[in-house]
């Protein structure tokens, strides 16, 4: 510590005294300024200098117009004359730098910033600026304060005790109240790379994690891989700061944390369970870059927590290569055969977190940008079933229309998708057609694909299309083709004959490299039925005199060699030839001479046996050392001495061997074991830093470990909650037992993540005990019928992890949700025993999900209670015990649940409100301002039509913002709605159907009424989470008989709920949002709004807020919290003299601001 | 992530260089040279070059590569595309993107580059917010700034990277509040040499200059929206309205955006709009080869084809051309051997020839292939698709903009084979 403190305060006591004496100067500068002339100070200065820099000086500041321009200009004129006298003017020049650094005008430090920036640019050294640099880090001119920082990043790691001088300048930037100044304190903090302040960072870091302003965490998420690669030994403590950041809710950080997860811990996968399911909702709407880092960890993640969608057809690719080249048809076939090894396997389903990914990353591929596209491609790839990757075709082959750079990064990765899976990219096949002025490397890409997708039925619009190519003028592009003719040849049977006429009729072009391509290429088809193509063999001999390409030539003598019993006649004249030339062949070309000889040798010694001996000699004393070993070693197998070994028997068996055809196959083949879309899979090498993408598990992981329980205050009567559950048990059902292990699982890895939620954090300690014993209760049960129901349970956690996938939006939970939880499992183990395994698993769930929700509801109404002792509400209290006891008796009755909102709702808001108020008189300073009256006006409640008399056949639909908070979930808005039969029948099963909502939102619906009797009329309350958005939610009112289309839109003052604070909590919070979270308005104010009693009136109707007590009486201010991300909206209405009034409106959802301004000015103004 | 960044031009001197993390010498990019010297063709470079530390990632555009140093693993597409997102950025800056521009605007790039990436990682990168931080050089501001010594950096911290809507500033204000979208459509085709269509796609894009005060919520909604085979949108589309009604609704962002690009397939039938009569031979053992060209409209709706523009790349064979052209200029590089033809407008009635005799090398063989035509124009005023908008509506605004909307075909990449 006292190190530390040493190395802060030298800095900071230095910048003090270089700013003092600064200071000094500055301030009798600025004093006398007034009087000066504007253009003395200069003018004093510039006799200072030598004449040779003023030129430089005046240059620079009248050229090139100024600006940038001026600087840029001015640099090149003085880097001539640099070429001139170089060695004089380059420190003199930095000199003046210098001078102009120190001037206390900003417009003359701002041009030397500039012209030093220029010189970074253009790779110059100015190192030996730093101290007149770093002076002006606290300058206040924002423009050379930018330039200064960039200055440092660059040189701070050379300079590292100079760099220490700016660090207090930081340390202040992070404590400004402006968010975006602690940002970019942050930012450069962590930039400069000098080892010394690692502590600093460390905690700079860690206060900006927990920062009130997402931007902030933003830059922390940021910082940490700035700081791992300045000290690698921080990574614990940073791993804790990763942890914390990933269970932040903000779009804008998710994308930075993730990346530097990736960056400082990609192996710490037990870090995403709690955040997975928020960061598979939160991908849409995060920035682009974040997205594709997202996506590519969570493909990893998928990788190691579920399982393989394919098992069923990866076992068949296993058992017969065949399956996967073969036609749908035979792949039936397959299936037939090998029903014992299917029937083995448990049917797959697949789990609804992994289905989720797959949903929510759909969209994205629908992205402008090009690398979030390819990373949802390559995670349908590796993680999607079968059936459902060839969605990802369309989006790639659209991305091949884009710069070549795309296309080329783009055709690698289609290349070995469609080794793979063909069919995808079958129906696109004309997109790869290549055209003229592709460039070289996109035309073979293109080949390549158009080679892997050939097959029986396009194979001649392919061989077609290949015909033209060969025709181009670009040869390595004709190499290319003539190669894939090759591959297609041996793919295809049928079109083997085709393509070798077709590649024999090539060797007759006038182009040497096409003919010599074609020879290679024959030579391997040839070799896989030689004895039916005796004649193009002598064709291919007669062309030994004109080829000159060594590569075709030695691929003929081998192959006449290899098939010289094809051609006794013509294969020793060959011989003769080469030997004649052979001094003046290549090398690859004498080895295949050699071998030619030998083979000869063996099969008719009698014609070759000199030509041989001719051949090995001079081979003997070639240059090369390759061609004389050669020479020698099968000189000693061949030709028959005393001496020789017992290998020469053999020779003609190493020589005449049957040889395997060789098989053409793709540059692509298996490189997709390279997750796709790396830099690793497109150079097919590892590149540092890669992440191994994992094989799929054989049996897939506990899937509640992502299941979502932030530790509630609530819990610390846990304890209590779980005796009470053990007495209940037996009430349930006897297959109690299985949810043991998974609720002991939730409570491990809850108390293990103990920062998951910092509300919850000084809880931990009773928390955690409680949760242990509750392990230990349960570890008994565990032990017993754990066999019994294996897959009722498997099938439960499922159902089970899809409800949380569904609740992981809201921070809510407690432990009496996990009682509810125990009593809906006992409900659904009679139920699930009762299904049939056929059942479609999504129509199930769908179905226990909307039962849960109800079930929820209830039991969360609970919760509410318990959780807001501060809110007493006496009457709704007593009523709720009464009934929380009816309840626990009766969990199934559903219906019990509809008369509770609807009694609610007969007195409406002020009940609450005034309760509240009488609760807050206490607290409050000035309370003799609060009348309840004031506060929530009963009488304004405007009730809006949502379904008409008329439209709706008699069935009249009316709805209110309630202004309740909706208690079984919080974040929801509550809406009260009035059903009324006018007709003079009854009105069945009145409920909601197909809800359409905006990304995000959610409705919790009404129980459904069964019947509504002619003229009457019911209330009921239902739930939507208009996620702070004024869109509208969509639904169907469904009757019995009727379907009608309806949509609720709220007015943006329906999505707060009141906020209670002080007056000096009020102007704290403020003080929070200032800056572009402040909206400031002036109005009139309206002729009614003559005292505040009707301005608090008519803001508290507008929008549901509470009033704030406040000492003056020409001011009055109203809190308020949006309901589903509870930011805060402060109002504050400034009333003036002769009827103006000022609105100021601070919040940080700018939107609602912007709105909530609208709507209040349109009140007040009436 | 990205390392660093060297702008190379085209006679190869690294003109600009900015280090994200630590430095990177600049002789990292000698390999980045030897690939240049080994490709023929200054597009054939390959955009990733590994080297024995680092990863170099370039792209080409307008003549200038644009080199990233990568240290580790990292999506390749991810620093292209980001590449391509500096040009952008560059372009909408200075209006062009060239190494002069560069150069005499330095201290702004440098000030983009700074936003735009934060430790290698993408920052800023949507053009509305980056113009807040830093605004882009006029004539008049420089001005401006050198007399009265203000800068180009926004005094007020942008507010854009913090709001919902991060590609919107809040508080814009227009006189006159406008809306324009302009429907491109390209043709990319290749023609038979017997005139008949091998593949052809239609890509569109719909460019949008919105210039409207407050906050606007548009929706545009299309008579045939099915024909859409694939499309691609700007952030601000909500995706979810599009999925179930087919409506663009969108908060757009201020000033130029590209809202939406598609794609129709090439499984529908695509309307040719020209087409060509072409005679080239080469005869075996004369110098003197035959090349004849006509171009006719077909299938265009009654509209006229403007800038027709015909080029083609003869083969290497080739000494030099002699023709005449019924209408426009022709021109005949003998170094590059690249006919170019400017047509301009087609008139049916009096179809547009090229007529004449090619000079071989005297001694040459006869080239294998004959060229291929590449073949530009416009058409205004139509989607060759027969895509319509069908209205837009704004919401949230009280005040009634001007909309208009604009429909262009053009050609995309259209050969001709013959």
């Amino acid at each position: 510590m006292t190190t530390m403190q040493k190395l802060l305060q030298l800095p900071v006591n230095a910048v003090n005294i270089v700013k003092g004496v600064q200071g000094v100067t500055q301030g009798q500068e600025e004093a006398l300024s007034p009087v000066l002339t504007p253009d003395s100070g200069p003018q004093n200065w510039y006799s200072a200098v030598q004449p040779e820099e003023l030129r430089h000086l005046r240059s620079g500041g009248t050229g090139g117009g100024g600006g940038g321009g001026g600087g840029e200009g001015s640099e090149d004129r003085s880097a001539l004359e640099e070429g001139l006298n170089s060695v004089q003017t380059q420190p003199l020049r930095h000199d003046d730098l210098k001078e102009m650094l120190d001037s206390n005008k900003d417009s003359l430090k701002l041009e030397a910033m500039k012209r030093i920036v220029a010189m970074i640019a253009r790779g110059k050294n100015a190192s030996d600026l730093f101290p007149a640099v770093v002076k002006n880090v606290a300058c206040k001119n924002i423009e050379v304060k930018k330039l200064v920082y960039v200055y440092l990043v660059r040189y701070a790691e050379e300079q590292q005790d100079l760099a220490l001088l700016s660090i207090s300048t930081f340390q202040r930037g992070l404590k400004d109240p402006n968010q975006l100044i602690r940002a970019s304190a942050l930012r450069v903090l962590s930039s400069i790379r000098v080892t010394i302040i690692v502590p600093i960072m460390m905690l700079a870091i860690k206060e900006a994690a927990s920062d009130m302003s997402p931007y902030v965490r933003k830059t922390a998420a940021h910082a940490i891989p700035k700081l791992h690669s300045l000290d690698p030994e921080q990574k614990d403590q940073l791993i804790e700061v990763i942890e914390k950041l990933l269970a932040d809710k903000t779009t804008l950080v998710a994308g930075s944390v993730v990346m530097a997860f990736e960056e400082v811990c990609p192996d710490r996968i037990d870090l995403i369970h709690k955040n997975y399911r928020k960061l598979c909702n939160l991908l849409i709407d995060v920035e682009e870059w974040g997205q594709v880092v997202i996506i590519n960890m969570l493909t990893r993640y998928a990788r190691t927590q579920f399982l393989n969608p394919n098992i069923n057809e990866s076992l068949l690719e296993e058992n017969s290569e065949k399956a996967f080249y073969a036609s749908d048809d035979e792949e039936e076939e397959d299936k037939k055969a090998e029903p014992a090894t299917l029937a083995k396997r448990k049917p797959y389903v697949m789990d609804p977190d992994h289905r989720l990914l797959l949903r929510n990353t759909k969209p994205l591929l629908q992205s402008r940008n090009a690398a979030v596209v390819m990373a949802v491609a390559q995670l349908y790839f590796h993680l999607a079933p079968k059936a459902e990757v060839g969605i990802i075709a369309k989006a790639l082959v659209r991305l091949m229309r884009s710069h070549s750079e795309v296309q080329y990064v783009v055709l690698q990765n289609v290349a070995t998708m469609s080794i793979k899976r063909r069919g995808m990219f079958e129906p696109y096949l004309k997109s790869f057609y290549i055209r003229s002025t592709d460039p070289t490397q996109i035309k073979v890409l293109k080949l390549e694909v158009l080679t892997n997708l050939a097959n029986e039925t396009n194979i001649s619009t392919i061989l077609r299309e290949f015909q033209t190519y060969i025709k181009s003028m670009d040869k390595d592009f004709v190499a290319a083709s003539i190669q894939a003719i090759g591959r297609c040849a041996t793919n295809i049977g049928e079109v083997r004959d085709t393509c070798l006429n077709g590649l024999v009729q090539l060797l007759s072009n006038r182009d040497e490299l096409v003919v010599a391509e074609s020879v290679v290429v024959i030579k391997k088809l040839l070799q896989m039925q030689p004895e039916q193509h005796s004649d193009i063999i002598k064709h291919m001999a007669k062309l030994i005199d004109n080829i000159q390409v060594p590569m075709a030539r030695a691929s003929i003598l081998w192959l006449i060699g290899e098939y010289c019993e094809h051609v006794p006649k013509i294969a020793p004249d060959v011989l003769r030839k080469m030997a004649k030339s052979f001094t003046n062949e290549e090398d690859i070309v004498k080895l295949q001479i050699i071998n030619l000889a030998a083979k000869l040798y063996l099969t008719n010694s009698k014609q070759s046996k000199l030509l041989t001996q001719y051949v090995l000699n001079l081979a003997k004393y070639d240059q090369n050392y390759d061609i004389r070993d050669r020479a020698r070693f099968i000189r000693q197998l061949i030709v028959p001495t005393d001496k020789s070994g017992a290998l020469s028997k053999y020779a003609k068996k190493l020589f005449l061997a049957l040889k395997p055809a060789p098989v053409l196959e793709s540059p692509f083949k298996d490189r997709d074991h390279f997750q796709l879309g790396s830099l690793s899979h497109l150079l097919n090498a590892k590149a540092a830093g890669y992440q191994e993408l994992p094989n799929w598990p054989e049996s897939a992981p506990d899937p509640s470990v992502r299941n979502v329980e932030i530790p509630d205050w609530s819990k610390c009567s846990s304890r209590k909650d779980r005796k009470e559950k053990k007495v209940e048990k037996p009430f349930y059902s006897d297959s109690e037992g299985e949810s043991g292990p998974t609720e002991s699982a939730d409570s491990e890895s809850d108390s293990g993540s103990g920062s998951a939620s910092a509300s919850g954090s000084d809880e931990s300690g009773s928390g955690s005990e409680s949760e242990e014993s509750g392990e230990e209760t349960e570890s008994d049960e565990e032990e017993e019928d754990e066999e019994e129901e294996k897959k009722k349970r498997k099938k439960l956690d499922k159902t089970k992890a899809k409800k949380q996938a569904e609740e992981s939006a809201e921070s809510e939970q407690s432990s009496s949700a996990e009682d509810r939880k125990r009593g809906r499992k006992a409900v659904k183990n009679q139920k699930s025993a009762s299904e049939s395994e056929s059942e479609s698993e999504s129509s199930e769930s769908e179905e226990e999900s909307e039962e849960e929700s109800e079930e929820e509801s209830e039991s969360d109404t609970n919760v509410r209670k318990k959780r807001t002792p501060v809110l007493k509400q006496p009457p709704k209290q007593s009523k709720k015990e009464s009934k929380k006891e009816t309840q626990e008796m009766s969990l199934l009755d559903l219906d019990d649940y509809e008369p509770a909102p609807a009694s609610a709702s007969v007195t409406p808001v002020n009940f609450l409100s005034s309760s509240l108020v009488s609760d807050l008189e206490g607290l409050s300073l000035t309370d003799t301002i609060l009348a309840p009256t004031t506060l929530a006006p009963s009488g304004s409640i405007k009730m809006y039509e949502l379904l008409h008399r008329i439209k709706g056949e008699g069935l009249a639909v009316e709805y209110c913002f309630s202004r309740q908070p909706f208690s079984p979930e919080p974040n929801m808005v509550a809406v009260q709605i009035q059903f009324t039969n006018n007709t003079n029948s009854e009105t069945k099963n009145l409920h909601i159907e197909d809800p359409r909502l905006q990304s995000g939102m959610r409705i919790r619906e009404f129980a459904e009424i069964d019947v509504l009797a002619a003229g009457e009329s019911v209330t009921v309350v239902m739930g939507i989470d208009f996620c702070d958005s004024t869109q509208a939610a969509n639904f169907q009112l469904c009757t019995h008989t009727r379907k009608f289309f309806v949509s609720i839109q709220p007015p943006v003052g329906e999505l707060m709920t009141p906020a209670f604070l002080t007056e000096n909590d009020f102007k704290k919070e403020q003080g929070k949002l200032m800056g572009m979270n402040e909206i400031l308005e002036k109005l009139t104010l309206g002729e009614k709004c003559v005292n505040e009693h009707v301005i608090v009136e008519r803001v508290t109707a507008t929008a549901n807020l509470s009033r704030v007590p406040c000492g003056s009486d020409k001011e009055c201010r109203f809190a308020g919290k949006t309901v589903s991300s509870g930011c805060l909206v402060l109002v504050t209405v400034t009333t003036k003299e002769g009827g103006g009034a000022q609105l100021t409106v601070n919040c940080e959802k700018m939107l609602i601001g912007t709105m909530l301004v609208k709507d209040i000015l349109q009140a007040l103004s009436q | 992530m990205i390392h660093s960044l060297f702008l190379v031009n085209a006679s190869g001197d690294i003109f600009l260089e900015k280090h994200w993390k630590s430095v990177v010498s600049r002789s990292v990019c000698d390999y980045f040279f030897e690939a240049l010297e080994r490709a023929t063709e200054p597009e054939n470079v390959p955009p990733v070059i590994p080297t024995p530390h680092h990863f170099l990632i370039n792209v080409l555009r307008h003549r200038i590569y644009f080199v990233a140093v990568i240290q580790s693993e990292v999506p390749p597409l991810f620093v292209i595309e980001f590449l391509h997102r500096v040009v952008d950025t560059f372009q909408d800056y200075f209006g062009v993107c060239s190494e002069a521009a560069i150069k005499d605007n330095v201290v702004v790039v440098y000030e983009l580059l700074e936003e735009m990436l934060d430790n290698g990682f993408p920052l800023a990168t949507e053009s509305n917010i980056l113009k807040e931080l830093i605004k882009p050089p006029t004539i008049l501001r420089t001005v401006v700034n050198t007399i009265t010594g203000s800068t180009n950096v926004g005094e007020q911290l942008p507010t854009g990277q913090l709001s919902v809507v991060p590609w919107r500033r809040t508080g814009v204000k227009y006189t006159n509040n406008e809306a324009y979208f302009d429907v491109v459509e390209e043709i990319d085709a290749i023609i038979d040499k017997s005139g008949s269509t091998i593949t052809a796609e239609i890509q569109g894009v719909i460019d949008a200059c919105v210039k409207l005060t407050g906050m606007p919520d548009l929706t545009l909604s299309f008579m045939n929206p099915r024909l859409l085979d694939d499309v691609s949108f700007h952030p601000c589309v909500r995706f979810k309205r599009w999925e179930a009604e087919r409506i663009l609704s969108f908060i757009p962002p201020d000033g130029n955006f590209r809202l939406l690009s598609y794609h129709v397939s090439s499984q529908n039938l695509v309307a040719i709009p020209v087409y060509v009569k072409h005679n080239i031979s080469f005869r075996e053992g004369s110098s003197q080869g035959r090349f004849e060209l006509t171009l006719g409209p077909k299938q265009t709706m009654g509209k006229a084809v403007e800038s027709v523009l015909v080029s083609s790349q003869l083969p290497r064979g080739v000494l030099n051309a002699n023709l005449s052209p019924s209408q426009g200029t022709y021109t005949f590089d003998p170094v590059t051997k690249l006919l170019s033809w400017d047509v301009g407008k087609i008139n049916p009635q009096k179809l547009p020839s090229l007529k004449g005799s090619v000079s071989l090398q005297t001694g040459a063989s006869k080239p294998d292939e004959n060229p291929t035509i590449n073949i530009q124009f416009k058409i205004q005023q139509l989607a060759i698709s027969g895509l319509k908008v069908n209205r837009l509506d704004m919401y949230g605004e009280k005040y009634k903009p001007f909309k208009g909307i604009k429909y262009m075909t053009k050609a995309g990449k259209f050969q001709v084979r013959t």
